[in-house]
């Protein structure tokens, strides 16, 4: 208190306190107080994370199952489009044929889009979070780290060419055939661009998966000290298994196993 | 300079690359200064000093630079050296020595790069961003006064533990620096878990950790991207758990809707 009365050269504190006058622009508020339930979790950083650990979470599922699916083609024609055949009439006599799948669908384009948005979103804050760069450059973090942005551009550029390839066949190469996949399969692999896209994307998802998965469990709470190695081992068996067991068709398909 | 080597440590000659910027509003440039006679048992602030005392002679302008207690407890120091926030040991500018470096060198200095963290002037920056953070939430309502009796309110070990390793933050920024997407979330999440783990903290448990997030964002700082460079960062260890039990406890507090 003695110090106020002196003149401000006379302050012999290590430490001084001025008084400023109020900040120029203020931390915004948001209007009528903070969000809560949904919208909290949507207009949070944090809460949008969430949303891409669930989604990607529901994807990383899917892919699972989809990969196991996919290595029925090294049984034959047969097995193979009696598989797709057994996947529309899932559920049935319930679910009327096709029903399934199409709640498959809607549940994995929901997915995505909730992913792909939360991520741009994401993205643009993170960038304008850091508008001045540093001159001195040093590599950061994993490759898998510093390329999930462009992965992600790039699987979801693939997931459209892959559906308009083999679901609708919009794109594909040959004639397409309704129902008979293994020949579609085929055809799509005896392309050298078909594979080239099919192998660059499976590469991005690797990476993709490799850190993804661990940051999902991350962003839901599910990480610790004692779990991480489980984590890290878990994400790199997804990534690898995922990736080979993708891959391993259009190998196929290339060494002459399936044609 | 003076300084003379001491004992077998010969004196060491350095090229500084160095961030000057007038104000806030001025265009800042790296500008190159050469310091001789640099002793390896300076601290990286005592040869800035040596910079200093010699540009003041040449009737130039000082480098503007954050400091106080150089001790290491304070978190005031604020460097970007080589591209690591507080220099390539893990601890702050202040107890970083010249022996970290070789005669030679040329050193990059430059200030933490944030939005939230405007510089001020050269490699000061305006770190009150973390301030409003700490307003929002970070704190207990319980009535203080003196020291209450220390088996009133029984904590467990690890709760203490664990709260313990979390105070050890200094709000020093080099996690917002360090990151890539310039987040403040092992910052924000040292101080939530710090609070949120002791029975003190319990009452506002749900609104400290959605209130402190929810100034994390408006600051205008970046998201999470789990890239792991905060806590390489970090000069007090602050682990990247840390940010995992965050999460954990947002989610939590967005289910019980406070």
């Amino acid at each position: 208190m003695a110090d106020a009365s002196l003149p401000s050269g006379l302050m012999a504190l290590a430490t001084r306190t001025d008084q400023r006058p109020p900040k120029k622009n203020p931390a915004p508020r948001r209007p009528g107080g903070r969000p809560t339930g949904g919208r909290a979790l949507w207009d949070s950083t944090v809460g949008k994370k969430t949303v891409m650990a669930v989604s990607g979470l529901i994807m990383l599922g899917y892919l699972v199952v989809h990969m196991f699916g996919n290595l029925k083609i090294f049984f034959g024609p047969a097995t193979f489009n009696g598989y797709a055949h057994w996947l529309r009439t899932l559920g049935e006599p319930f679910m009327h044929y096709e029903w399934t799948l199409w709640v498959f669908r809607v549940v994995l384009v929901a997915a995505v889009v909730a992913h792909a948005t939360s991520a741009y979103q994401l993205s643009r804050r993170d960038i304008r979070a850091r508008p001045t760069k540093y001159v001195h450059k040093k590599p950061r973090a994993s490759y898998a780290t510093r390329t999930m942005r462009w992965g992600g551009i790039i699987l979801g550029l693939f997931i459209v060419w892959h559906v308009l390839d083999l679901t609708t066949g919009t794109v594909h190469a040959g004639g397409f055939q309704p129902g008979h996949p293994y020949q579609n399969v085929v055809d799509t692999f005896s392309t050298w661009y078909g594979n080239v896209i099919y192998l660059v994307a499976m590469l991005a998802l690797g990476l993709h998966v490799r850190h993804g998965f661990w940051s999902a469990a991350q962003t839901l709470g599910a990480g610790s000290r004692s779990r991480d190695r489980l984590l890290k081992t878990l994400a790199d068996v997804l990534a690898l298994v995922l990736t080979l067991g993708f891959i391993a068709v259009p190998v196929g398909v290339m060494t002459g196993l399936v044609s | 300079m003076t300084a003379a080597p001491r004992g077998t440590t010969p004196a060491m000659s350095l090229t500084l690359r160095v961030w000057r910027q007038k104000n806030a509003d001025a265009p800042g440039t790296m500008s190159t200064y050469e310091v001789d006679g640099i002793s390896p048992d300076m601290s990286f602030l005592e040869m800035l000093d040596t910079l200093n005392e010699e540009l003041i002679l040449k009737g130039e302008d000082p480098v503007a630079f954050d400091h106080d207690c150089r001790e290491g407890i304070c978190g005031a120091c604020s460097l970007v050296i080589n591209g690591d926030a507080h220099g390539p040991e893990r601890t702050t500018t202040c107890q970083l020595h010249m022996r970290s470096f070789q005669d030679g060198d040329t050193i990059d200095i430059e200030p933490w790069r944030a939005a939230a963290f405007p510089v001020v002037k050269d490699l000061v920056v305006d770190r009150s961003a973390f301030d409003r953070i700490i307003q929002a939430g970070g704190y207990v309502t319980a009535p203080t006064g003196a020291a209450p009796e220390a088996h009133a309110t029984p904590v467990p070990k690890p709760d203490a533990d664990f709260a313990f390793e979390h105070a050890e933050c200094i709000g020093c920024g080099a996690c917002v620096a360090a990151c890539p997407n310039g987040a403040a979330m092992l910052f924000t999440s040292a101080k939530v878990n710090h609070l949120n783990v002791l029975p003190q903290g319990a009452p506002e448990r749900e609104t400290r950790v959605l209130d402190m997030v929810a100034q994390m964002d408006d600051e205008g700082f970046g998201g999470c991207t789990l890239a792991g460079e905060c806590a390489t960062a970090c000069p007090k260890g602050i682990p990247l758990f840390s940010i995992t039990k965050m999460n954990r406890e947002f989610v939590r507090a967005v289910r019980k809707k406070r």
